[in-house]
């Protein structure tokens, strides 16, 4: 195999950057108000009249699960729209002509999407900290595990862009699996505190376990072990992963 | 002369079953303009997608400087440029990044300079920092040009480049591609205007239906089957060819006022001088004469016509 294509990573991570950056204001405004409104609503507002979860303030402890919350979204749905977008405009065919194979061209259309959501969530970390007491316990396990959700999350809706053939299905997957998913994976409660039948059932949302292991960062404390939640996040990436190089093998939805 | 792209038996069959390509073979030489003539769907455009790697091919094989483009594509692409039929420019992007971003995607390091002169060769350098959407079509198909040439690459594939580009442009658009040429770069093109592929192009490539007609110098083409024809205008109509002109292939036309002499341009002895003389004799008084050149159009039309 020849040498790696450095240059065409660097332009396409480059090029989707400049987009996110031209448009920096509605790409942050947007998270950063409905966030905001989140902290309000639920922290300061609602928050003072629930008890402790698990001895955590409640306003702190939704902050994690917030955070997962808008990072999976906005990671799905910048590298979703960054692909889906040249496939639309034709412009793709530069791409598909081009010196790279699929690893240089994920590494950075998922790269670029990725950083974006990581930006964003590290922005609405510090927007929580203007309305709640917030401390955290393992900041680099915080940051790792950040990285990781906008690295796989990104990877996620790399495959929703080559799949989806118009702007409705961009749109369908990420409001109709990963906001449900999220809201019942644990962002508003303990799963602990649910009837055994539907602690079950939230075993098998994969959600669950990034929310936890997120949270245990900020805590110390989680549903699930720690290891588990790695692991989880670690199986979806590889899933991912396999998609990807498979779409690239058979050239489905981008080569006739 | 080496051949730098060789297609052999190259088949491609879309997902429909269509076959649009029905084993080409081609030999495109190192430095020459060669000129892909054919009618709409003929398989142009389906042809340089699958050399650059757009679309898979089903059958064969072609090499891009000796490199096959599917076991060694990253020096087969690495050596082309495409300026594809269809515009697609993203509208908010700026010429200058939209530029960039084509020659670091061919593995090329940043070059400004280099960036800056080819946006002035396509009289683009006004328009650098503009973003895509404010352009005209036919600026918009010299950033596409200009994407496709920020690579330096040895082979450029034009698809239809003049389509919906004024005179003037057009004009253009072929002193940039001579001065290519002239830097040694292989040209494809395909076109509908075919004066101008008689024009510019060093050979023509016939293409129907999925496959390759002839391939053939432009000169030697015309030159085959370039037939003239001298029309001459009778003052009177004539009945008949008269018994006097019978040892020259003349056919009168339904008006009866024009006697047409049809010759090979080239030949050593047209016979037009012995004709000239026998209608003087014969005291037919002449009111005009035009002669007619057979297009490379009317040509083409002929073969896909025998084919059928
Ligand atoms: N994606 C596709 N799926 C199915 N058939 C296709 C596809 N693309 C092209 N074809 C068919 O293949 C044939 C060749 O098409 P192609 O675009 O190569 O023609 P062309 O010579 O470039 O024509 P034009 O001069 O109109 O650009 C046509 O019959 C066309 O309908
Ligand atoms: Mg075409």
């Amino acid at each position: 195999m020849s040498r790696p294509n450095l240059q065409a990573i660097r332009a396409i991570y480059l090029y989707e950057m400049g987009r996110f950056f031209r448009t920096i204001l509605q790409s942050m405004l947007a998270p950063v108000i409905s966030a905001s409104l989140y902290f309000v609503v639920f922290g300061a507002a609602i928050g003072g009249r629930i008890d402790q979860v698990e001895g955590i303030a409640y306003g702190a402890f939704i902050v994690p699960g917030l955070i997962m919350l808008t990072v999976t979204t906005q990671a799905t749905s910048n590298a979703s729209i960054g692909i889906f977008f040249p496939k639309f405009l034709g412009s793709i065919y530069e791409v598909l002509s081009a010196p790279v194979n699929a690893f240089e061209i994920v590494i950075g259309y998922v790269g670029a999407a990725a950083t974006k959501a990581f930006i964003v969530g590290l922005i609405i970390l510090a927007t929580a900290y203007l309305f709640i007491d917030l401390s955290i316990a393992r900041p680099f396990a915080m940051i790792l595990f950040l990285l990781l959700t906008c690295t796989s999350f990104a990877l996620l809706g790399f495959i929703i862009g080559i799949w989806a053939a118009n702007f409705e299905q961009l749109q369908l997957i990420p409001l109709l699996v990963i906001t449900p998913l999220v809201f019942l994976g644990g962002t508003f409660y303990s799963t602990t505190m649910l009837p055994p039948f539907w602690q079950g059932l939230t075993l098998l949302n994969p959600m669950h376990y990034l929310i936890s292991g997120f949270r245990w960062s900020f805590f110390e404390q989680a549903d699930v072990p720690i290891a588990l939640s790695l692991f989880a996040i670690a199986v979806f990436t590889v899933i991912c992963l396999a998609a990807i190089w498979w779409i690239f093998r058979t050239g489905w939805r981008l080569r006739s | 002369m080496t051949s730098i792209i060789a297609v052999r038996g190259l088949r491609k069959a879309y997902d429909s079953g269509f076959e649009a390509l029905k084993g080409v073979d081609l030999d495109i030489e190192e430095g020459e303009i060669i000129a892909l003539l054919g009618p709409n769907g003929a398989g142009k455009t389906t042809l340089i997608s699958t050399i650059c790697g757009i679309s898979r091919s089903t059958a064969g094989s072609v090499s891009v400087g000796g490199h096959d483009i599917q076991s060694d594509y990253r020096a087969a692409r690495a050596m082309i440029g495409l300026v594809p039929q269809e515009i697609s420019l993203e509208p908010f992007e700026t010429i200058a990044n939209t530029v960039r971003f084509s020659r670091g995607l061919f593995g090329r390091p940043p070059d400004e300079a280099r960036i800056d002169r080819l946006l002035a060769a396509l009289s683009l350098s006004e328009k650098k920092n503009a973003r895509n959407r404010e352009l005209s079509g036919g600026m918009k198909r010299r950033v596409m040009i200009a994407k496709a040439l920020s690579h330096e690459p040895r082979v450029l594939f034009l698809d239809e480049p003049t389509a919906g580009v004024d005179v003037e442009l057009r004009r253009e658009m072929w002193d940039v591609v001579k001065e290519l040429r002239r830097d040694g770069v292989t040209i494809i093109l395909t076109t509908h205007y075919i004066e101008e592929a008689e024009a510019i192009a060093d050979r023509i490539a016939v293409i129907n239906r999925g496959e390759i007609l002839l391939v053939e110098k432009t000169g030697d083409l015309m030159a085959r089957m370039g037939r003239k024809e001298l029309e001459i205008m009778l003052e009177a109509p004539l009945d008949a060819v008269p018994e006097s002109l019978s040892a020259h292939a003349l056919t009168l036309s339904p008006d009866g006022r024009g006697l047409v002499y049809g010759y090979d341009g080239r030949a050593q002895s047209t016979g037009v001088g012995a004709l000239m003389a026998d209608i003087q004799a014969a005291g037919l008084p002449i009111a005009d004469i035009r002669t007619r050149q057979s297009s490379l159009e009317e040509i083409f039309v002929g073969l896909v016509k025998d084919e059928n």
